[in-house]
């Protein structure tokens, strides 16, 4: 430690001219210690001990300062100013910091995991009452009915419903160009999820009921269950029967308790009506379309290797005015817009 | 303290001199260069030159690490609560698994025309992005287990399925019939019980006690889909 010593007092000795200048700067004048402060963040490296002293300065430059005559009261105030805007632009930029870097972090993953955590917090035994809730509609419109904003039954039901699907996809033999039956499947359970209860959400808004996303989020995919057992059963045993009746029991019993818990929700009839024959349409439609377009492809393209020349699934455009005619349709039956139809179709 | 005194003129405070004098003391100019020694105590250094795997044959290497994957391979087929796989995970028998598996369900034709089975590409993605969402609800759910212990964890399992596959394969060049669909049927069942017991018991111990149920249901799901996707293999 002693060899250092006398180099590092030399070195000081060497600096002395600019401490120098410092106290001359200092002295002319409160004014001038916005710039001193400047200046210093230049010349002076990054030890934080002259920070500590020119602080110091400035507190008795201030005492002095009060002591001072009134003509010098102008410069004060200035110097009092460029102080306090330094100090608040320091303590704003430390500000922005720390919102920075908690931005950054909520962006990471496990920030993130934390966020959602709240929505996954659910017991078995919750799930499973959940579960036959979402098929048990309850007729009781006065009051709103509570939703529970939870994301794991939904979820769970969503990756259900892929799976069933990827099966669905299987049995049927569905050929997927450009893409797999697992992306297919993917994409278009949770697209469905998704897409729908944005949808509906925004209906809502406009509707003014009084729903939240995370709500309305669980409550279509509760809504799901019901999609996943009648698929489920009806991929395995290709009864057309037996497809309607549960398609109107089980996916009805789960659209009426969705419709049930946003009539409850909505004021107004026409909002009420609006609302949920969307929601009924969609929900039921999608359920159709579920299973019969994994389950018509089957006979689709049992057709189509019966006649080999034919191309597959190719859609041919009809000739209305030369189909009619030959099915023995009376002419009369055309109403005008047909007639419009098939004199635009034959000009073509 | 005495060149500090020089150069700050009368500033006489006490207060923040013991904080900035002995600060000014430690400052070090350009001038000076930095002396001293770094050691290291020899016990260490010693435990570390042995450690080290930088003299050894790449043979060697190689075979330890094989070792360790064969090591937790059978883990797996002997299933017992033991933190082998949790302890030190690794990526590579999860990845040599996947491979083999979506080789095997790969089907031989080239022209993908009729060809519905898996691909190569979708039997990774399913593994993959299977084994991500298994963890991620575990974690939401409250499971005190890292991402990588997980993946690991599910990926090992897959042997018992990856065997299956294998053992479908091979009943396979016999031919098709009813029989042969049975035994496959049987063989596939017990194979995912197996994975689904064996993820269970490793996996038992990071999930909350009371949602047991709920970490379980996606690992059943996607073995279930893993060995529905072998079980209608046809070549």
């Amino acid at each position: 430690m002693a060899t250092p010593a006398a180099p590092a007092s030399g070195v000081r000795n060497g600096a002395g001219p600019e401490w120098g200048g410092f106290e001359e700067h200092i002295q002319v004048g409160g004014g001038s210690a916005v710039i001193d402060m400047e200046n210093m963040d230049d010349t002076s490296g990054s030890s934080f001990e002259d920070m500590g002293e020119l602080h110091q300065r400035l507190r008795e430059e201030e005492v002095d300062a009060d002591a001072a005559a009134a003509e010098e009261e102008d410069g004060e105030f200035l110097g009092m100013k460029g102080f306090k805007g330094q100090l608040s632009r320091q303590v704003a930029d430390q500000m922005w910091q720390a919102g920075k870097r908690q931005a950054s972090r909520a962006f990471s993953l496990y920030a993130n995991i934390d966020i959602l955590r709240p929505y996954f917090d659910v017991e078995p035994a919750q799930v499973r009452s959940r579960l036959l809730e979402s098929m048990i509609p309850i007729k009781m419109v006065n009051f709103p009915q509570k939703v529970a904003g939870e994301l794991y039954g939904p979820l769970m039901l969503v990756f259900t419903l892929v799976a069933i699907l990827l099966h669905g996809m299987k049995t049927s033999d569905t050929i997927i160009r450009e893409g797999t039956l697992m992306g297919t499947a993917i994409g278009t359970c949770f697209g469905y999820w998704l897409g729908v209860s944005s949808f509906i959400y925004f209906l809502a808004y406009l509707c003014n009921a009084q729903i939240t996303m995370l709500q309305m989020l669980a409550l279509l995919g509760y809504g799901l269950f019901g999609h996943c057992i009648v698929l489920f059963i009806t991929y395995n045993i290709h009864l057309h029967a037996l497809f309607y009746l549960f398609w109107l029991l089980v996916g009805g019993l789960s659209t009426l308790r969705m419709v049930a818990v946003l009539v409850s929700r909505t004021v107004g009839p026409t909002q009420r009506l609006l609302l949920c024959g969307t929601l009924a349409t969609l929900h039921m439609l999608f359920l159709l379309y579920l299973h019969f377009a994994y389950h018509k492809v089957v006979e689709g393209i049992l057709d189509t290797l019966e006649g080999p020349n034919v191309p597959p699934m190719q859609r041919v455009p009809r000739d209305i005015p030369a189909v009619l005619p030959a099915a023995g349709l009376p002419v009369t039956v055309l109403n005008a817009t047909a007639k419009a139809i098939a004199v635009t179709l034959q000009s073509h | 303290m005495a060149e500090a005194e020089e150069s700050s003129g009368e500033l006489e405070t006490a207060t923040p001199r013991p904080l900035f004098a002995g600060l000014s003391d430690i400052s070090i100019s350009q001038d000076i260069p930095i002396e001293g020694e770094i050691t290291i105590p020899m016990q260490g250094r010693a435990r570390e030159l042995d450690r080290s795997t930088l003299n050894e044959s790449v043979r060697h290497t190689i075979m330890r690490d094989l070792k360790a994957v064969g090591k937790k391979f059978m883990h797996v087929l002997y299933p017992r609560r033991s933190n082998v796989l949790l302890r030190d995970w690794d990526l590579w028998g999860p990845l040599i698994l996947c491979v083999t598996l979506a080789l095997m369900l790969q089907k031989g034709s080239v022209d993908g025309e009729k060809d519905g089975g898996p691909q190569f590409a979708e039997v990774f993605v399913i593994v993959w992005f299977g084994a991500v969402t298994i963890t991620l609800n575990s974690k939401l759910l409250g499971g005190n287990i890292s991402f990588f212990q997980s993946l690991c964890v599910l990926g090992y399992c897959i042997l018992p399925l990856t065997v299956a596959m294998l053992i479908c394969r091979l009943v396979l060049l016999a031919g098709q019939g009813p029989i042969n669909f049975m035994i496959r049927l049987f063989v596939v069942v017990v194979m995912f019980i197996w994975s689904v017991v064996a993820s269970t018991a490793f996996l038992a111990d990071s999930h909350p006690p009371n949602r047991k149920a709920l970490a379980v249901y996606p690992v059943f799901l996607f073995y279930f889909v893993i060995s529905w996707m072998i079980l209608t293999f046809t070549p």
